[in-house]
C-alpha cells in the first residue's frame, strides 16, 4: 500500500495521460536529436511530412497502420481475459504459412472464394498457434508470457524449414514461396479508389487496411457488448468471481489466447497477401513485439489501439523519410525514439497519471 | 506577546477536522465535516453505509485528498497528502484487511518499511527491544519470532497495531476493528485500547455495532449521507437514539417474525466430506436436510468448515464424498456446477462478496447481471444490450435501496453494505427455492443490516430454504429456526431456535459433545 490508485476522469485516463507520454517521449527523443548535432524541429518537420505532407506518404503511413492494428488488438483481446500475449510474432508467421499454403493450394479457386478462404486460413493458423499456449496455461498451469515467448522461435524455426525444404521456390537462393496467383492478393488501394476518380501513387496500402478497420469494430462489439466480451473481462479482473458465475476460467482463457492469435493473423493477411503476394522469411519484423506497445497505449480500448496504431504507423513511415533526407539520423535512431516512446507510454504509464491527477487537482482548485 | 498563556488555553484536540468535502463524480461522500477528537480519549465514529466514515478516515490517513478543509493534529494544521505524511504526523491506521505479509515473522512484519538502513539486523535489533518495551507498557503479549499466517486473527490484528505504535502513533485509527474477531478476542481488543488510552493515547474507532461503541468509547460522532449529524458523550445516549441519528428514522433492532411453516425437503445432504488441497479433510461426514420455508443456520467459529460447505453446495468446490439431493433428485458432478445449479434455483451470496461475488472493476450495472449474463432478457443472441442491463440494474437498486443508484458508477466505488445489497438483489430477484447466505452482513451497518434481515425472512415466509452461514452467533439465533452447530468439519449439534442458548451452544461450537 504504497499508494493510492490514481482514479482519473475518463477523458483524462483514455485521452490524457497518453498525450502527455507522448510528449514526454518527443521530448526526451528531441534532446537525443540535438545531442548528434540536428534541429529536432526540422526532424520533426521532415517526420511529418515524410509520413503525412503526401499522398504516397499516408499511404504508406496506413499500411503500417494496418499492421499495428492487428498486433495491437491480439495483444489487447489476451490483456481484458487477464494474459499478456506476447506471441504475435510467432502466431503471424504460422498465419503466413496457413495464407500461403491455401494461396498456392487453392489456387484453382476463383477469387471470390479464394480470398476469403485464405483470410479464414489465416485467422485459423494464428487461432491455433495462440490457442495451444492457452490450453497449456489452462490444463497445464505453464504461463503464457513463457510459453508464448518460446512459441515465437518454433515458429521462426518451423518457417525457416518449410521455407527451404518444402515449399520453397524451386531454384530461388532466397527463402520464400513462389508467387501467388494475379487472383489471390489484395487489392491495392489505388486499384480500388481508381473507379472513384482517385488517383493514388502505388504504395503496399491495400484493402487489408479495411479489414482492419473492421477488426476494430468487432473487437470492440465483442469486447464491450457481448456475452464472451463479459465472460473475458470477468476473468481477466477476478477469475475467482468468474467462477463463481459459472464462467469457466480455463475455457475463457482458451477461447481469449485463440482469438488473439487469430488477429496477430491478420498482420500476415496485410503482408503476404497484400503486399510481398509470397511468403517470405521474418515477414513478421518485430510488428508483433510493437503491438504490445500499441495495445498499452490503447488502453486495450479498440479507439486507443487504433489511434496508437496511426501514431506508430506515423513514426515508422515519417522515419524512413527522415533517415532518407538526414543520412545523420540512421533507422537506428528512428527505432530509439520509438523505444523511447514505448517506455513513456508503457511503463512509465503511472509516473505520468499522478502529474495528470495533481494537475487536474489544481485546475479544480482554482 | 499577543499569544495567550499556554496553560490558559484547554490541550488542542488530537485530531481537528474542518469543513472537510470530498466528492467522487456525481456522489458527494464528505459534506463540510468537522470533527473534534480530544487527545488521550477512544472516540467513537458510526454511520450507515456509504455514510462516509471510511472516506473520512482515508482523507485522515493520506489515502485521499479532500477537495477542501483543513486538517490539524495537536493544533497545528498539517496537509497529507499521502500516507507516510500521517505516519510522521504521528497517526497509526489498522485497516480492516491487515496489511500484513503471511510468510514473515512478527518482529520482520513491523519493522517492514521502516528497517533504518541498508542492513536488517541492526533495526530488527532495535525493533525486538522496542516491541519488548511495548509488550509490556500495554500488556501486548506476542512472540515476535512467530510466523504471522500462523496467528490467529486476533493475534494478527495486534501485529497491526504493535506496528502503528513502533512508526510512534500517537493516534490509532481503527477501521471496523472487530469484524474478524471472535467475541473473546473482541473484549481482549477493547482492554487493550483502554490500556492505549491510559497510557495518553488517542483512538479511533469506526464500527458499526453500537455495543462497542457503548462499551468502549467516550464520545461518538454519527454521520448521515456524507454528513456529521452529532456528536454525544457515550454516556449520555443509548443505543437506540445512536440508530435513531443514524438512519434518521427509528429503527427496530431485534428481528420479528413468524412461526415457521416448513414445507417438503428442498436439499437433502448426506455423507458429504471434502478433502483440500493439503490433504486436510475440512469436511467430514455432513448430513442436513433443509425444507422449503427455514432459515437453517449454522453456527461455529471461522474455519470449521462452514466456507466448504457453502461452497460444496454451489458447486465451487466438489466434494469427495456424499450425496446432494435437490428436490429429490440426485445432483451428479455435471450438474454440480454453478451456473446449472443457478438454473435449478440454487443461488449463492458468497461469504466474500469483493472477491467472489463482485467483479469491483466493473460498474454496478455490469455486477448486477454476474451469473445471469446469459440471460436473453439482457441483450439479443451473442449481444449485450446497455440498455437493457441499466434498465434492470435501475429497477433492482430501487428495490433494494442501494446507494447511490447509480448503474454506471464503479462497483468498487460503493460502500461494503451497498455492494452486499447488489449482491442480495442480483440472486434474490430470481425467484431462488434454495438460498445459501454466507455472512450477509458482514461489515454491513444497522440500517442495511435491518433491511437485508427483513429481506431474509420474507423469502423465507414465502417458502425458500435458506442456508445461513454467519460468524455473528446473535445473527445466527436471531434469523434461524433451527441451528447446526459446526466444529472441525463436523456438525456438532442441532437445537431448535426458540430453545437454544448462547452457553449451549458455546459447547457445541467449542466439540464439546451433546451429552446423550
Amino acid at each position: 500500500m504504497s499508494a493510492a490508485p490514481i482514479d482519473l476522469p475518463r477523458w483524462a485516463n483514455a485521452g490524457l495521460v497518453p498525450l502527455v507520454s507522448v510528449a514526454a517521449a518527443l521530448l526526451v527523443a528531441g534532446l537525443v536529436v540535438i545531442g548528434i548535432g540536428e534541429s529536432p524541429l526540422e526532424a520533426t518537420t521532415l517526420l511529418l511530412r515524410g509520413a503525412l505532407g503526401s499522398a504516397e506518404g499516408v499511404s504508406f503511413t496506413l499500411y503500417y497502420t494496418t499492421n499495428f492494428i492487428f498486433t495491437g488488438l491480439a495483444v489487447a483481446v489476451a490483456f481484458h481475459a487477464g494474459l499478456f500475449n506476447i506471441g504475435g510474432e510467432g502466431q503471424a508467421t504460422i498465419a503466413g504459412i496457413f495464407v500461403a499454403l491455401a494461396c498456392l493450394w487453392l489456387a484453382p479457386l476463383p477469387g471470390i472464394l479464394l480470398v476469403p478462404l485464405a483470410i479464414l486460413a489465416a485467422a485459423a493458423g494464428g487461432a491455433l498457434y495462440g490457442f495451444i499456449p492457452g490450453w497449456l496455461q489452462a490444463t497445464r498451469g505453464s504461463h503464457v508470457v513463457i510459453t508464448t515467448i518460446m512459441f515465437n522461435f518454433i515458429a521462426a524455426t518451423l518457417s525457416v524449414y518449410l521455407l527451404v525444404e518444402v515449399i520453397g521456390k524451386p531454384g530461388s537462393m532466397q527463402a520464400e514461396t513462389p508467387e501467388f496467383a494475379r487472383h489471390a492478393i489484395l487489392t491495392p488501394m489505388h486499384e480500388l479508389l481508381a473507379p472513384l476518380g482517385l488517383k493514388l501513387p502505388a504504395t503496399p496500402l491495400n484493402s487489408a487496411f479495411l479489414l482492419a478497420l473492421a477488426a476494430l469494430v468487432a473487437v470492440w462489439a465483442l469486447i464491450y457488448r457481448s456475452r464472451l466480451g463479459y465472460a473475458i473481462r470477468t476473468v481477466g479482473a477476478n477469475p475467482r468471481a468468474a467462477a463463481y458465475a459459472g464462467i469457466s476460467p480455463a475455457r475463457i482463457i482458451m477461447v481469449a489466447m485463440a482469438i488473439s492469435g487469430a488477429l496477430a493473423g491478420g498482420l500476415a493477411v496485410n503482408e503476404v497477401m497484400g503486399v510481398q503476394h509470397r511468403l517470405l522469411l521474418d515477414f513478421t519484423a518485430g510488428y508483433g513485439f510493437v503491438g504490445i506497445a500499441v495495445a498499452l497505449m490503447g488502453r486495450g480500448h479498440p479507439v486507443g489501439v487504433g489511434l496508437a496504431a496511426l501514431l506508430f504507423g506515423v513514426l515508422y513511415q515519417g522515419g524512413a523519410e527522415l533517415s532518407f533526407d538526414k543520412p545523420s539520423i540512421t533507422r537506428d535512431m528512428v527505432v530509439v525514439i520509438g523505444g523511447v516512446i514505448i517506455l513513456f507510454a508503457g511503463a512509465l504509464d503511472g509516473l505520468f497519471r499522478r502529474v495528470v491527477a495533481s494537475g487536474l487537482r489544481f485546475g479544480s482548485a482554482r | 506577546m499577543t499569544e495567550p498563556p499556554r496553560s490558559a488555553v484547554k490541550p488542542a484536540p488530537a485530531i481537528e477536522l474542518i469543513g472537510i468535502s470530498k466528492r467522487f463524480g456525481p456522489v458527494q461522500a464528505n459534506k463540510d465535516v468537522a470533527l473534534k477528537v480530544a487527545a488521550g480519549s477512544i472516540h467513537g465514529i458510526v454511520g450507515e453505509n456509504g455514510a462516509g466514515k471510511s472516506t473520512l478516515m482515508s482523507i485522515l490517513y493520506g489515502f485521499y485528498e479532500a477537495d477542501s478543509g483543513e486538517i490539524r493534529v495537536s493544533g497545528t494544521a498539517r496537509k497529507i497528502r499521502a500516507p507516510g505524511e500521517a505516519i510522521a504526523a504521528g497517526i497509526g491506521m489498522v485497516h480492516q484487511h491487515f496489511m500484513l505479509v503471511e510468510t514473515l515473522s512478527v518482529v520482520e512484519n513491523v519493522v517492514l518499511g521502516a528497517e533504518g538502513g541498508a542492513w536488517l539486523k541492526g533495526g530488527l535489533a532495535r525493533a525486538r527491544a522496542e516491541l519488548a518495551r511495548l509488550s509490556q507498557e500495554y500488556g501486548l503479549v506476542i512472540d515476535p519470532d512467530a510466523i504471522v499466517g500462523d496467528l490467529s486473527v486476533g493475534l494478527q490484528q495486534r501485529v497491526e497495531i504493535l506496528k502503528a505504535l513502533y512508526r510512534g502513533a500517537d493516534i490509532l485509527i481503527l477501521d471496523e476493528p472487530t469484524a474478524v474477531l471472535t467475541p473473546p478476542e473482541a473484549n481482549q481488543l477493547f482492554c487493550l485500547l483502554r490500556a492505549l488510552k491510559a497510557q495518553g493515547k488517542t483512538v479511533i474507532l469506526i464500527t458499526h455495532k453500537l455495543r462497542e461503541i457503548m462499551n468502549v468509547t467516550d464520545r461518538v460522532s454519527v454521520m448521515r449521507r456524507g454528513e456529521m449529524v452529532a456528536h454525544v458523550k457515550t454516556a449520555e445516549t443509548s443505543p437506540a437514539t445512536l440508530a435513531e441519528a443514524m438512519v434518521g428514522r427509528r429503527v427496530l433492532l431485534r428481528v420479528e417474525k413468524a412461526p415457521r411453516q416448513p414445507g417438503p425437503a428442498v436439499l437433502e445432504i448426506a455423507g458429504l466430506s471434502y478433502v483440500d488441497g493439503r490433504d486436510c479433510e475440512t469436511l467430514k461426514d455432513v448430513s442436513l436436510t433443509l425444507h422449503a420455508g427455514e432459515i437453517v443456520g449454522i453456527a461455529g467459529v471461522a474455519g470449521n468448515g462452514q466456507s466448504e460447505l457453502l461452497e460444496a453446495l454451489a458447486g465451487l468446490i466438489q466434494p469427495s464424498r456424499g450425496v446432494i439431493r435437490f428436490n429429490g433428485q440426485i445432483l451428479n458432478a455435471a450438474e454440480r456446477n454453478p451456473a446449472r445449479l443457478r438454473k435449478l434455483g440454487l443461488m449463492h451470496i458468497p461469504e466474500d462478496r469483493q472477491k467472489a461475488g463482485l467483479v469491483t472493476a466493473f460498474s454496478a450495472a455490469e455486477n448486477a447481471i454476474l451469473g445471469y449474463h446469459d440471460d436473453p432478457a439482457f441483450g439479443p443472441g451473442p449481444f449485450l444490450s446497455h440498455a437493457a442491463i441499466e434498465a434492470h440494474a435501475r429497477a433492482a437498486f430501487a428495490a433494494y435501496d442501494v446507494r447511490p443508484p447509480d448503474p454506471a458508477l464503479k462497483t468498487a466505488k460503493f460502500s461494503g453494505g451497498n455492494q452486499q445489497k447488489i449482491v442480495l438483489a442480483r440472486e434474490i430477484e430470481r425467484a431462488p427455492k434454495v438460498l445459501l447466505v454466507g455472512q450477509p452482513t458482514r461489515g454491513v451497518d444497522i440500517g442495511a443490516i435491518e433491511f437485508i434481515h427483513r429481506r431474509l425472512i420474507a423469502l423465507r415466509d414465502a417458502g425458500v430454504a435458506i442456508l445461513l452461514v454467519s460468524v455473528e452467533l446473535e445473527e445466527v439465533m436471531a434469523l434461524s429456526d433451527r441451528i447446526l452447530a459446526m466444529c472441525g468439519g463436523r456438525i456438532t449439534g442441532e437445537r431448535a431456535a426458540e430453545t437454544a442458548d448462547e452457553r449451549d451452544l458455546g459447547l457445541l461450537m467449542a466439540g464439546v459433545s451433546e451429552a446423550a
